[in-house]
């Protein structure tokens, strides 16, 4: 709180005018209509609109696409972000220990940061295109036969890993300002009562790093469910069969493509609470932080 | 380091090396297939090395574009891209400043309401109101302009949380120095806020040019008209095109180029680049 402020009662209005404006115009109306079009239902010509309560939410919680859909989003995110994040916490250990290569190595590490999820896409869907691609050369090699477009699995692996690639420097900063962060004193005290490294990283870095890791798990999940549309939509389109169609996919595609806007709605409804609910924890709990 | 272990050293050297090449192949090989001709794809593999025709196809692509893929030239697409990544990010730190500014030092009715509103764009993302807001734009007659592009995107809760939490850290005496010298609220932020604000204001520019840069979702819906295609939408268009008459080369060199931009500002920026990406997670 300032103690020392200006008296004008006109000009702050007129200093926030353009953010609440934008935000009334492009954030407030169109989630109310969200919430407004998730009670009602139109019929096909788009002529009669009725009242339907949460008639909308039944048929969701009811359709087998949209459970498909929710598992399909949990098993991505969790995927996504145990990969990213393992990943990231291996080589921010390994720059840990380097003295004047850090610069380095974190230059050559972080710029996927900079790439769009669509472009990553693009790049890792060429890698493991099924008939020119690099990948599926390799594993035929090995007896496996790569193909993406047909497999359910081999489409949920190339999602996963497209946009696991492009999270990596995220997380990796992150994690060495959290292990610059941990007091050499303790580990050196570790050392001297004979604790080896791999003893010193499970007892004392990994328990300090916790508060990072609980940060970044926020963070990689809500990137997870909601950044990754671009990846989706560059490389399965959802497909095969639904095996990648996310909840951001579908919210997109029964609204555009399938024109069912009570029950594109309904799930942006679940969508915000899902939001919501996340950022909640991330200020409850990341503010507190997980310490010791 | 605690002690010293040739072993791990080696080790630890070896798995950043690996981590490197894994997290640069996908570019790399984007980069190969840039530099050579259709037919060099024919033979069931994509070569690993460089080819010859690195300035032709980079040249045809930004002059001419892919005719087929009904996508302008690619230059095209890319000062489309650059107009929009600009306005967003000029756009986000002008309006969150102001509303710092507005929120930190007066007092007014209903001050705690509009804090609140502007929080709440945060848990608002656009993918999960997209067709309201598309429905909105459309009403609004903003589609296919620069303007349907950049503004719906620009409110920013967390940038001006940032700047909100930048200007509690400037002490009282200096707001009270300007006011005994006669400066009214606006000579105060020009002269005194705006000088005080100056890296934060880079890093952010840094974080935002990045997202705006790399908007996808919405410009492929907002732009039917070619004229306003922007590079990361675009390319998806191109990829789809050629699906029958596959012309790798080229989409790889059009990912080349919608990457390029943006990485250089990380790399080139990178200390400011690390200090936004901090700062705006607090």
């Amino acid at each position: 709180m300032k103690r020392t402020i200006f008296s004008n009662q006109l000009l702050p209005w007129l200093l926030l005018a353009p953010q609440l404006a934008i935000t009334f115009i492009f954030f407030l109306w169109p989630a109310a209509q969200a919430i407004r079009h998730s009670v009602l239902r139109q019929d096909a010509f788009g002529i009669n609109t009725n009242f339907v309560g949460l008639a909308n939410f039944r048929a969701l919680m009811n359709s087998a696409q949209y459970l498909n859909s929710l598992q399909v989003t949990v098993v991505f995110a969790i995927s996504v972000t145990l990969l990213s994040m393992g990943f990231s916490l291996l080589l921010a250990v390994a720059v840990d220990r380097m003295i004047r290569s850090t610069s380095v190595y974190t230059t050559l590490l972080v710029w996927p940061y900079a790439v769009a999820p669509a472009v990553a896409g693009i790049l890792w869907w060429f890698i493991f295109n099924p008939t020119i691609g690099v990948m599926p050369y390799v594993l035929d090699v090995v007896g496996y036969n790569w193909n993406h477009m047909t497999s359910k699995t081999d489409a949920m692996i190339l999602v996963v890993i497209a946009s696991a690639w492009k999270q990596i420097s995220y997380n990796f900063l992150f994690f060495v300002a959290g292990l610059q962060s941990i007091p050499a004193s303790l580990r050196e005290a570790a050392a001297i009562d004979g604790a080896g490294p791999v003893r010193r990283f499970f007892d004392i870095t990994f328990p300090l790093l916790s508060p990072t890791t609980f940060f970044l798990m926020v963070v990689n999940i809500v990137y997870a469910m909601f950044d990754t549309f671009a990846v989706i939509d560059a490389t399965t389109e959802g497909g095969p069969a639904q095996a990648t169609n996310i909840l951001v996919y579908k919210v997109y595609f029964d609204g555009f493509v399938g024109q069912n806007m009570g029950s594109s709605a309904a799930q942006s409804v679940i969508l915000m609470l899902i939001v919501i609910a996340l950022t909640a924890i991330q200020f409850r709990y990341v503010e507190k932080k997980v310490a010791y | 380091m605690i002690e010293n272990r040739p072993f791990l050293n080696l080790l630890a050297h070896l798995t950043l090396m690996l981590g490197v090449a894994i997290v640069a192949l996908p570019v790399w090989l984007a980069f190969v297939a840039s530099t050579h001709g259709p037919t060099d794809f024919m033979s069931g593999t994509v070569p690993m090395w460089p080819g010859p025709r690195l300035v032709e196809n980079y040249s045809r692509l930004l002059e001419t574009g892919v005719s087929t893929s009904g996508t302008p030239p690619v230059g095209t697409m890319m000062v489309n891209s650059l107009i929009m990544a600009l306005s967003i990010a000029i756009g986000k730190i002008v309006i969150s400043i102001t509303s710092a500014f507005a929120i930190v030092y007066f007092r007014f009715p209903f001050r705690n309401l509009a804090f609140w509103c502007i929080f709440i764009t945060m848990m608002l993302p656009v993918e999960v109101r997209i067709v309201p807001t598309f429905q909105v734009v459309a009403d609004l007659g903003m589609l296919n302009s620069y303007a349907g592009l950049s503004i719906p995107l620009i409110a920013s809760a967390t940038a001006t949380f940032l700047f909100r939490q930048v200007f509690l850290t400037i002490p009282d005496e200096l707001t009270e120095a300007a006011r005994i010298d006669g400066a009214g609220p606006l000579k105060f932020f020009r002269d005194i806020l705006l000088p005080l604000s100056r890296t934060n204001i880079a890093a952010l520019f840094v974080i935002l040019f990045i997202y705006g840069w790399n908007q996808y979702l919405w410009p492929l819906l907002i732009t039917t008209s070619a004229d306003y295609y922007t590079i990361v939408a675009g390319i998806k268009r191109m990829a789809d095109a050629v699906d029958g008459v596959p012309q790798w080369h080229l989409v790889m060199a059009t990912a080349m180029l919608a990457m390029l931009p943006p990485v250089a500002v990380v790399i080139g920026m990178q200390r400011l680049f690390v200090k936004g990406l901090v700062e705006t997670e607090k």
